[in-house]
């Protein structure tokens, strides 16, 4: 009996499913799904997955195989770049979360015409290149800079004030680069917060004050948290620019990692840093993923 | 359960209120004198003026676009008027801001607090006012079981269903003891059944409480079954306020009587007007009306009747008015036969029938209808 008599025949839905399931073309569908699916699989094994594995090989193998590397991890030199690491990143992801809750505020609470503008000028910084924004602030930070020229032209100052090479030259720079990151998922969060909820609580004896602290805040907290990860974790890998602004003396891992690499080619410790590095974002984002929908966090539906 | 206990408990203790030092307790009395809202070019509403006395449930009805939002929302202070003044208790209040004007809100949509469970939801008026916790925990409580909602103190708003938020939006805006109430459409994203349950639950409470009721609806049936009186606004204008009978049976203007319920309206020339009646010709047919001095011979009159005013004749019935008429299309209602007629120069009149009358109608069936001379009313078209 062929399969389109089969079905026509008035009994066939009292057959046994297993007799159903064959007609579904299971194979030729996942077939197809493999096939479309292939050349970016291809794509990222290549070019992503295997360097990594290269990378993390490379840390038990250089100089000799073993934990050698993973040892020097608590030596005071390594210690000492993780700590300052640290403080950078927490240092920038909190001003950089407060800068941009700020202008998210005001982004989302402005007029349509407004609102186009303001986006202008909170994506244009993506488009210029981080080396040209580092040397932006070397030019306003530096000794001679425009800064401390302004301020000691102005009679508030004796001797230039210490704005580059240090980590406030750094954290000036991170902050800059990180804000469109820490403005935007921000700026999502705050928009999906319903107005009239603010309306309720002032129309429930609220004021404006204790409308924001009870009603707004907590409701933005979804989004501060979102924009808090995502800044600390970009800063956190950031090379470029805490490298120029920091200018080898208040140094990051990143910076640290390429010397190992390029300078002193001990590969072995360079690589068992990236591993460590990659090691620590990967657990961040497990540990936070299990208290928030991540994927809901940045965006999606 | 006994509520009325609870409700007691909640509203006879003393009442902070603004402006009402000497006013006795529960006072709510709210009038709006010669209001007026332009947007730009646009006007919102234009000489609203309402008086609303204390313990009224008032319902503000209008199709969107009438101003009856508007209206709410500069009584809640979320608008602030063109002209005209707002006074509660006889003390203005146009230059509060919405939090200082001591008024119970409940939204369209609810507008509950998504982090804060029911209870603390309730809690809020009572929070930012700084009230003692172990009052708090109290009020809030008999607040939840005014509305049966004591099971569902710790849950959140999302795991409610569309009733039972309406009942923690309702226990949320009596909770402080407020002395007016506004609602705004607050029934309206409910299902047809369960609508119908909320309201007689609303009114019930509104009776017990015994505060002033602001209600902002679209809904003309829920207005005419739960208010004491219905202001209606047309294009931002009040159109006619008075209580729900009077509003439907005597309909000032053509749009009052359209708007409320179903109506026949039949244009004519005014003849032989005498002191309390006249007759009006509608093409060759002559109509009779009661009412109207006013009139005069050679007024052109719009009369309007309801669909369930007019009768089915038989030969030997009479009745003030009689038109022959035919059956154009009718549909079976259950308690009632709702039947489309037309009646030469007078055009199509829909009528309502009694399923008992007689045997079924059938299209193109010749039938005489009427009605007496004071069952219909003349209004301002």
């Amino acid at each position: 009996m062929s399969a389109l008599q089969d079905a026509a025949s008035p009994g066939y839905l009292d057959r046994a499913p297993s007799q159903l399931r064959r007609r579904r073309f299971q194979l030729g569908d996942n077939a197809a799904f493999y096939v479309l699916i292939a050349p970016a699989t291809v794509l990222l094994l290549t070019f992503y997955l295997y360097p990594l594995l290269q990378v993390f090989w490379i840390s038990f193998t250089e100089p000799k195989p073993g934990f050698g590397n993973y040892a020097l991890l608590l030596s005071p030199s390594v210690t000492r770049v993780a700590l300052t690491t640290l403080r950078i990143c927490v240092i920038t992801t909190v001003i950089t979360v407060v800068l941009a809750y700020l202008v998210a505020y005001c982004w989302v609470h402005a007029g349509p015409r407004a609102q186009r503008v303001m986006l202008l000028g909170i994506i244009l910084p993506l488009w210029v290149s981080a080396l040209v924004r580092a040397f932006a602030w070397i030019t306003l930070l530096r000794r001679d800079g425009l800064i401390n020229s302004a301020l000691a032209g102005a009679g508030l100052i004796d001797a230039p004030l210490p704005l580059l090479w240090n980590e406030f030259g750094v954290v000036v720079g991170l902050v800059h680069y990180m804000l469109p990151y820490g403005i935007l998922p921000l700026a999502a969060s705050l928009r999906s917060i319903d107005g009239s909820l603010m309306l309720a609580a002032r129309g429930l004896g609220a004021t404006r004050g204790q409308t924001f602290s009870m009603v707004y805040l907590p409701l933005s907290i979804p989004g501060i948290v979102a924009s808090a990860i995502l800044v600390f974790i970009f800063s956190l890998g950031f090379y470029i620019t805490p490298a120029l602004l920091g200018g080898g003396r208040s140094m990051m891992i990143t910076e640290y990692i390429s010397i190992q690499i390029i300078e002193v080619l001990r590969w072995g410790l360079g690589t068992t840093l990236a591993v460590t590095l990659v090691m620590i974002i990967a657990l961040l984002l497990a540990v936070v993923s299990r208290v928030l929908d991540l994927r809901k966090l940045f965006g999606a539906k | 359960m006994n509520f009325t206990h609870a409700v007691r408990d909640v509203f006879d203790r003393p009442v902070r209120r603004l402006a009402s030092a000497g006013q006795p307790a529960l006072a709510g009395a709210i009038s709006v004198e010669n209001l007026t809202k332009t947007y730009g070019n646009a006007v919102a509403i234009r000489d609203v003026s309402l008086a609303i006395g204390s313990g009224q449930f008032v319902t503000l009805l209008g199709p969107s676009g009438s101003g009856k939002t508007t209206v709410l929302m500069s009584i809640a202070g979320f608008v602030s008027p063109t002209a005209g003044e707002i006074r509660l208790n006889g003390e203005p209040i146009n230059h509060l801001p919405p939090d200082r004007r001591e008024f119970g809100m409940v939204f369209q949509g609810y507008a509950l607090f998504p982090h804060l469970t029911v209870a603390q939801n309730v809690a809020f008026p009572l929070r930012v006012r700084h009230r003692p916790r172990t009052e708090i925990e109290d009020s809030v409580r008999r607040a939840l079981e005014m509305v049966q909602l004591e099971r569902f103190a710790d849950r959140l708003p999302r795991q409610l269903s569309g009733g039972q938020q309406q009942r923690a939006a309702l226990a949320r805006a009596l909770v402080f003891e407020p002395s007016v109430v506004l609602l705004d459409e607050p029934l309206s994203a409910l299902d047809k059944n369960l609508r119908h349950d909320l309201q007689a639950e609303l009114k019930d409470l509104h009776s017990r409480v015994g505060l002033t009721f602001i209600y902002v609806t679209h809904d003309q049936q829920e207005a005419l079954a739960m208010s004491d009186e219905i202001a209606i606004l047309s294009e931002g204008r009040l159109v006619q306020m008075g209580t729900p009978e009077t509003l439907y049976e005597r309909p000032a203007t053509r749009f009052v009587a359209g708007f409320l319920g179903q109506s026949n309206f039949i244009s004519g020339t005014v003849e032989q007007a005498r002191r309390d009646a006249f007759a009006y010709r509608a093409g060759a047919t002559l109509l009779s009306q009661s009412g109207g001095p006013q009139q005069r011979d050679g007024d052109s009159v719009t009369v309007t009747i309801r669909p369930e005013k007019i009768r089915i004749l038989t030969e030997a019935e009479t009745a003030d008015n009689r038109l022959e008429s035919r059956i154009a299309s009718f549909s079976y209602h259950g308690g009632h036969y709702h039947l489309q007629v037309d009646v030469e120069h007078v055009g199509r009149i829909v009528l309502d029938a009694p399923t008992w009358r007689r045997e079924a109608p059938s299209i193109g069936q010749s039938i005489t209808i009427g009605w007496d001379e004071d069952a219909s009313v003349v209004v301002a078209s």
